[in-house]
């Protein structure tokens, strides 16, 4: 009795430690979250210090920030070419009411026969500048001055590391207390072996003898010898091991969780998630064909033309993440361009394209029809019920086993959407009198006919 | 009472003891196993390396290993687009309206493409009469994907760019130095082509231009000049005729560049108890013969006496000296022809003139509405004359440069040795050749052609009626069409197609150029060049016609509807189908009448697994002999005739396999189909793959129904079209009365319930819908010793049996009262004899029936094969096992095994083992694997589409957009497709109809597939 009090005590006191070391570890957690928080104030502390500070060189830059935004963020950035020039420096470059009427109305400029003129529509492949004749000379200052803004240190990036440091030091001390906790363990152990020595070192000194253990049969042989134990056994391990070997044999060939590396590391999450963009935008067949169809490179190109580079890490909105660095995702971009033959230095494509080779994720066989405008436009299935949190995935795997059992038990418990569906009315007037239902399962309707998918 | 007549497929199911017969009707599967060579013999046993455990021990090992193997999945890369072009949504098929014209088959077709590769024909129903896609049209997209063609263009054998082409060929033919330079072309019928060629002729001097048909109209086209001054053919539009004279003329064929069926066909459906009356005069048995309510077997000398006289009775005036039997049906259909009054027509396929003048003259007599020479047929334009001159002219070194486009005379022509030793005194030979054929071979310069399917070009089908020709895909090869050509050589830098445009602007018949694309034809015309009319005296035509002498054999050369004029003969769908009328496949081979056969003792007979041999004879015309041609004895064939089809027996740029049958164009003596022949016979035995035979229905009732038209609208349906009676408690129920019923019915009312149904009086046995179905549902093809081995995979046959005439009833009440063994040997005997004189033929296309209580279905013990509510009979492949006990209880016998891998092996050559032809493949439809069974789908995928895409639109399914490959293929309008619970429907309607049949209707299958009961008209006069 004493001794299973003691050996009670010994746990209380283990499970005591562990309540205190994860109430530990959740305040370290609790700090981690506030930090960015800080950081992003910070960040944007210094850009309204800086736009006050270019704002001194003659226009309000915050005023030109929204008219920038508004107006020239389309074909302009400041400090890269895109469809027109980098507009940071043009003031150096151009006298200021050369840009006024530049800018207000360039087409007339250039059926003048302004040389510089000339020279600017020429180099960006003729391409004709919306005129603005409604800006006032007031409102380019603005943007000019906006736009002259010196391009802002990577300082927040430097920032960054400091904020990782901290948050390693967390990690640092969770080590810590591990440690110590696997000391305090070794220290009880050394102590309790330390203790049972001396009390039989006492005992034989003292002359109590110590009740000799019987020599049993080992356990073993005593089930050896026990006939019917043995058959329970062995019926049990060959269920056991029949329930095994069928599930392994099950999923020979159902590759859920497949999530091959791709060519290009195309994230989902940073498109479909953050982004928000519509599945069906790229992947626009689904609507139509049986393929949900894999977009070819051009639809990536209707923003990825402008979209030359992710948001470093000090903007709110940027999709960088610990793993995956502004450089690496950048990186993955210019593979696209080498992909679709788009030169972003001269804004034009050079023709030479190489179709991306991508890895297949879901590889339905042949023998099974599977129609994506079936259950996209006509049933309106949501991609996601099929194809899983594709919004969070940053590496797309397969999320569902897409075996015939997962086909067939989806057709008997959705019900057919078929208001609004002239194609449906009479049939649901019929079948909804035979089977005495108001809705009706797919498999009512006749889906679990192998004809249907097999043909 | 319904016609008691026993059809019969082969001359050997009328031998009284012939042992195959009674074999095969017993047995299933003609061969036996061979277990007992091994097993029986105990020695090879024994001495068999591969003991019991070694064997245990190969069976875990391979078992083992596959199962390792299976583990690990392949990676699959998926490669989209770079640039998607705009109209391309992959896994969506997009249509084209495009046009045929390769010089034989000229038809307005729509290609269904898939992913930018054109995968199926199908007709073109904007096009209206134009439009006429028969079997070989249908196939024309899989000679597209041809392993043989001609990938870039070549000069002395070597290949070289187009620049360094265009530099030498403009240099020859500036270096030509007065000598004549001549374009030996196809008919193109193309009035831009026209025009392109006089651009030609201005820019190089001496410029000559023949054009050339392998299989000649010379003879129509010549009477046609005579009377209205320019080369063209007669239209006609049977759909109007009531009384259809043909002498000769397989209208239903190729005859005057075919296209005729569907017009045929509606006026062979009885409407308010009427049909048309079709009389035939012919040598052959032709597919025109084969649907006739009258044929008279006529050898082609006699022919043109009865046309003589036939002109006499109508025209007046002439006398003849036709035998007193033949003078007797001669004034009978004369009366017929009479009575039909402005629906009636004679029409006629001999190629002589005087008999061509005569045809169109008794037609004007007749005041026929049926023939049409206002605007008449432009699909051929072959002149003998000018061709023949050319041939002397090349002999005489008179050509300097000759261009060859679209035609192969070295392989085509009668006199081809004439036509090679005048090619090598031309110095300058240039072929236009989509392969390096016979030709090609011999030219120095070969220009890359491309397929129809790559091409642009406008074609005018007949006069007043154009059809556009529009590329469905990026040319696979570095070709270019010969026009194309000749406008770089002309010095013209404008595209084909803007030349086109130009050509016809403002002529496009009120449409605008879009649109006369999208439809693919429109209508207008080009003024033609008319010479004025020579004039032709018919009467004289007429005596000099009646003077034919007979003597001797006489051969009928023609085209059968497999191969055509050998065009497309490295085709393996067009190989392997079979004729319609022999059931042949794989082969050409002459057709000889039994009692010929008998006096030259020559043979066909049946060996022991069903397959069918035949031996070789000689044919020779002339000093020209044509060796080793197969004999094959021909019901219906008229006695003193033989016949022989063309087109077959290439053996340049063709594949081994496809290397079939024998070349008769030797014996095409200036272009007449017909020839005075003798026969010598020769050693040897031919194996034919023949697909008769195959399942033996002689003796079971209930397969064909036929009746005549005076019983069809006298008597009740229950006299010609009894539905059979079984006995239930010693009273008779219908078979179809739901108490003898095995099975509980389902309700099928509910949504949709397809039904197919098949008009014997329609249809014509064409084959259209044999080879839409191999293209639509990715059919294999075999070879040829596999069909001799009844292995043919084809989903849909069409049936063609053999029954005897008019006397066949008395016949038939002989049979019955025979008496005794002496009686019934010698009564089997007379029986057998006048079925061959005289023999009626009826086509039944037999696909899967897709049962309601289908037999199939209830043995199958993997449940591989099911029912669907919408009367499908679903067959799931990858579950099926390949038991084939489901082939062995089909009544219908429509299943079919794959006994081998028929794709990716080299054991079968075909498109499916190699990368190009597999491009033809429907990607919607599985490829079939080794060891299941397979049969008709009744098109699923066509079906599910189609409700897909209203579900999509949210509407209603109209009549008419449910079809399935052979409906859709159907230009008569035999086979009609749709929900029969839409009682608006037209199959609704069809089922409704009095002459409605099931197939075997008491076994009490209950298919979803119906015929209508053949009705024949034999009213006489």
């Amino acid at each position: 009795m004493e001794k299973v009090n003691t050996r009670h005590s010994i746990s209380r006191i283990l499970l005591f430690l562990l309540v205190v070391s994860f109430s530990f570890s959740q305040n370290l957690f609790a700090q981690e979250e506030a930090a960015p928080a800080e950081q992003e104030q910070s960040a944007s502390a210094e850009g309204e210090n800086q736009e006050a500070a270019a704002s001194a060189t003659g226009g309000d830059a915050a005023a030109g920030k929204e008219l920038f935004n508004s107006l020239c963020a389309s074909c302009h950035k400041r400090y890269k070419r895109s469809t027109g020039p980098a507009l940071n420096g043009v003031t150096d470059r151009h006298e200021t009411d050369w840009l006024y009427r530049w800018i207000k109305n360039s087409q007339e400029l250039i059926a003048a026969g302004d040389a510089e003129a000339v020279a600017i529509y020429e180099e960006y492949n003729q391409t004709a500048m919306t005129p603005f004749p409604q800006l006032s000379n007031g409102d380019i200052d603005d943007i000019l001055a906006y736009v002259e803004q010196p391009k802002p240190e990577p300082q927040a990036q430097a920032q960054v590391p400091g904020a990782g440091g901290e948050s390693s030091g967390s990690g640092v001390s969770n080590d810590i207390i591990l440690g110590v906790l696997a000391f305090v363990l070794l220290l009880l152990i050394v102590v309790l072996v330390l203790v049972n020595k001396t009390l039989n070192r006492f005992a034989t000194a003292s002359g109590v003898e110590l009740p000799v253990v019987e020599k049993r049969k080992p356990i073993w042989k005593a089930f050896v010898e026990n006939q019917f134990l043995v058959l329970v056994t062995s019926v049990f391990l060959l269920l056991a091991g029949g329930y095994f070997a069928y599930g392994y044999l099950m999923q020979v060939g159902v590759d859920q969780g497949y999530q091959p590396v791709q060519p290009i590391h195309y994230s989902h999450r940073i498109h479909a998630g953050d982004n928000e963009i519509e599945c069906k935008y790229c992947h626009s067949s689904a609507r139509v064909s049986k393929t949900s169809g894999i977009p070819s490179l051009n639809v990536c190109m209707n923003c990825h033309k402008s979209i030359s580079e992710v948001a470093d890490a000090s903007n709110p909105n940027t999709s960088v993440t610990e793993e995956y660095s502004k450089e690496f995702y950048d990186g993955e971009i210019q593979k696209l361009y080498e992909a679709v033959g788009w030169d972003p230095a001269t804004q034009s494509y050079t023709g030479e394209s190489k179709p991306v080779k991508w890895v297949r994720i879901h590889n339905l066989p042949d023998f099974a029809y599977f129609n994506h405008s079936q259950h996209v436009t006509v049933a309106g299935v949501q991609c996601q019920e099929c194809h899983g949190p594709v919004e969070e995935m940053e590496i797309m795997y397969q999320y569902s086993p897409l075996t015939m059992g997962w086909c067939i038990n989806c057709h008997r418990e959705t019900n057919v959407k078929m208001e609004g569906n002239e194609y449906y009315e009479k049939i649901h007037e019929e079948l909804s009198k035979k089977y005495g239902v108001e809705t009706l399962t797919a498999a009512q309707m006749g889906a679990l006919e192998c004809g249907k998918c097999h043909y | 009472m319904s016609s008691n007549k026993k059809y019969w497929k082969s001359v050997e199911e009328l031998k009284e003891n012939s042992p195959i017969v009674e074999t095969l009707q017993q047995n299933e599967f003609v061969g036996e196993i061979p277990t007992d060579e091994f097993l029986g013999d105990k020695e090879s046993l024994e001495s068999s390396s591969t003991s019991r455990r070694d064997f245990l021990k190969f069976v875990g090992f391979s078992t083992a290993a596959a199962s390792l193997a299976a583990c690990e999945g392949p990676v699959t890369k998926s490669i989209p687009y770079v640039v998607q072009p705009e109209r391309i949504v992959p896994g969506v098929a997009n249509y084209y309206a495009t046009t045929i014209a390769d010089g034989f088959d000229f038809s307005s077709v729509l290609v269904k493409t898939r992913e930018g590769r054109p995968i199926k024909i199908e007709s073109n129903k904007l096009a209206g009469a134009t439009s006429n896609a028969n079997a070989r049209v249908h196939a024309s997209v899989l000679s597209l994907y041809d392993n043989q063609r001609v990938k870039r263009p070549m000069i002395k054998g070597e290949s070289v760019s187009w620049e360094k082409f265009d530099r030498e060929v403009s240099e020859k033919l500036n270096s030509v130095g007065g000598k004549q330079i001549v374009l030996l072309t196809q008919t193109f019928a193309s009035p831009s082509t026209s025009k392109l060629i006089k651009e030609f002729s201005s820019k190089y001097a001496n410029v000559k231009h023949v054009t050339y048909d392998a299989v000649s109209e010379n003879a129509v086209l010549d009477a046609f000049e005579a009377k209205f001054g320019y080369r063209a053919m007669p239209n006609y539009d049977f759909s109007k005729a009531e009384t259809i004279v043909s002498v000769g003329a397989d209208f239903l064929g190729d005859w005057q560049g075919g296209g005729f069926e569907a017009g045929y066909a509606k006026g062979r459906v009885p409407k308010e108890g009427k049909m048309s009356r079709h009389i035939q005069f012919e040598s052959n048995m032709s597919l025109a013969g084969a649907n006739a309510d009258k044929r008279i077997a006529v050898s082609p000398s006699k022919q043109k006496a009865v046309l003589a006289a036939l002109y006499g009775y109508v025209a007046g005036g002439g006398n003849n000296n036709l035998p007193a039997e033949l003078d007797d049906v001669v004034v009978k259909a004369k009366e017929q022809l009479r009575r039909a009054g402005s629906g009636a027509v004679v029409v006629c396929g001999l190629q002589d003139v005087d008999a061509q003048v005569l045809t169109m003259a008794i037609n004007e007599a007749l005041g026929s509405e049926v023939m049409d020479t206002q605007n008449p047929k432009m699909t051929r334009q072959g002149n003998v004359k000018e061709l023949m001159s050319l041939v002397s002219d090349m002999n005489s070194g008179g050509v300097g440069a000759l261009l060859i486009a679209g035609v192969n005379p070295v392989y085509s022509l009668p006199n081809s040795d004439d036509f090679v030793s005048g090619l090598e005194k031309v110095d300058f030979k240039l072929s236009f050749a989509m392969k390096e054929d016979e030709t090609a071979k011999m030219c120095d310069y070969i220009a890359a052609a491309p397929h129809y399917l790559e091409s642009w070009g406008d074609i005018q089908i007949t006069k007043n009626n154009v059809s556009l020709m529009q590329p469905t895909i990026k040319p696979l090869f570095d070709t270019r069409q010969f026009q194309e050509s000749l406008l770089k050589w002309v010095g013209n830098d404008t595209a084909y197609y803007k030349y086109i445009k130009e050509t016809w602007s403002g002529n496009l018949g009120g449409k605008s150029w879009e649109d006369a694309l999208h439809d693919g034809a429109f209508n207008s015309s080009m003024p033609l060049e008319t010479l004025g009319g020579l004039g032709v005296n018919a009467s004289s035509s007429a005596s000099k016609l009646a003077q034919g002498s007979e003597e001797g054999m006489e051969l009928m050369l023609y085209t059968n509807t497999a191969l055509g004029n050998g065009e497309q003969a490295n085709n393996p769908w067009l190989q392997e189908l079979p004729d319609p009328v022999t059931r042949v496949s794989w082969d050409n081979y002459l057709t000889v009448s039994k009692a010929d056969a008998d006096r030259l003792e020559l043979w066909n007979e049946n060996v022991a697994n069903g397959a069918l041999d035949g031996c070789y004879v000689n044919v020779k015309v002339g000093d020209k002999t044509v060796k080793n041609v197969p004999v094959l004895i021909q019901p219906g064939q008229a006695k003193g005739s033989v016949g022989l089809a063309l087109g077959y027996g290439k053996r340049e740029a063709i594949q081994e396999e496809m290397q079939t049958g024998v070349n008769a164009y030797p014996l095409y003596q200036n272009f007449n189909n017909i020839q005075k022949v003798s026969i010598e016979k020769a050693g040897g035995r031919h194996e034919f793959a023949c697909v008769q035979l195959h399942n033996t229905l002689m003796g079971r009732g209930d397969v064909v129904k036929e009746t005549t038209l005076e019983i069809f609208n006298t008597k009740d349906k229950h006299v010609w079209n009894a539905v059979p009676e079984v006995s239930l408690n010693h009273e008779e129920v219908p078979v179809t009365s739901p108490e003898v019923d095995l099975w509980d019915e389902f309700d099928r009312s509910v949504g949709h319930h397809f039904n197919l149904s098949i008009d014997l009086n329609a249809c014509t046995g064409c084959g259209a819908c044999v080879i839409a179905c191999h293209s639509e549902n990715n059919v294999p093809v075999v070879g040829k010793s596999e069909v001799r081995r009844s292995r043919d995979m084809h989903w849909l046959r069409i049936d063609r049996y053999y029954s005897s005439e008019d006397t066949f009833e008395a016949d038939n009440q002989k049979k019955d009262n025979f008496d005794g063994l002496g009686d019934s040997l010698s009564g089997f005997g007379e029986l057998e004899e006048a079925a061959q004189e005289k023999v009626q033929v009826v086509f039944q296309p037999v696909m899967c029936q897709h049962c309601n209580h289908a037999p199939c279905e209830t043995v199958c013990p993997v449940a591989a094969t099911s029912h669907g509510r919408q009367g499908q009979n679903h067959m799931a492949y990858n579950r099926c096992v390949g038991t084939r006990y489901c082939a062995n209880n089909c009544p219908y016998k429509v299943r079919r095994f794959n006994w081998f891998l028929y794709n990716k092996n080299d054991e079968f050559d075909y498109h499916m083992n190699n990368d190009l032809g597999r491009m033809v493949l429907n990607p919607d439809v599985v490829v079939r694997s080794r060891g299941v069974m397979e049969k008709c789908s009744m098109c699923i995928q066509m079906t599910q589409k189609t409700i897909l895409d209203a579900k999509r639109e949210g509407r209603e399914i109209k009549d008419g957009e449910f079809q399935t490959a052979c409906s859709a293929a159907c230009d008569s309008g035999a086979m009609v497709f749709g929900d029969i619970n839409d009682k608006e429907s037209e199959v609704h309607e069809l089922k409704q109809s009095d002459r409605m049949y099931h197939l075997l209707e008491h076994v009490g299958t209950k298919p979803n597939v119906f015929y209508h009961t053949k009705v024949r008209n034999t009213s006489e006069v």
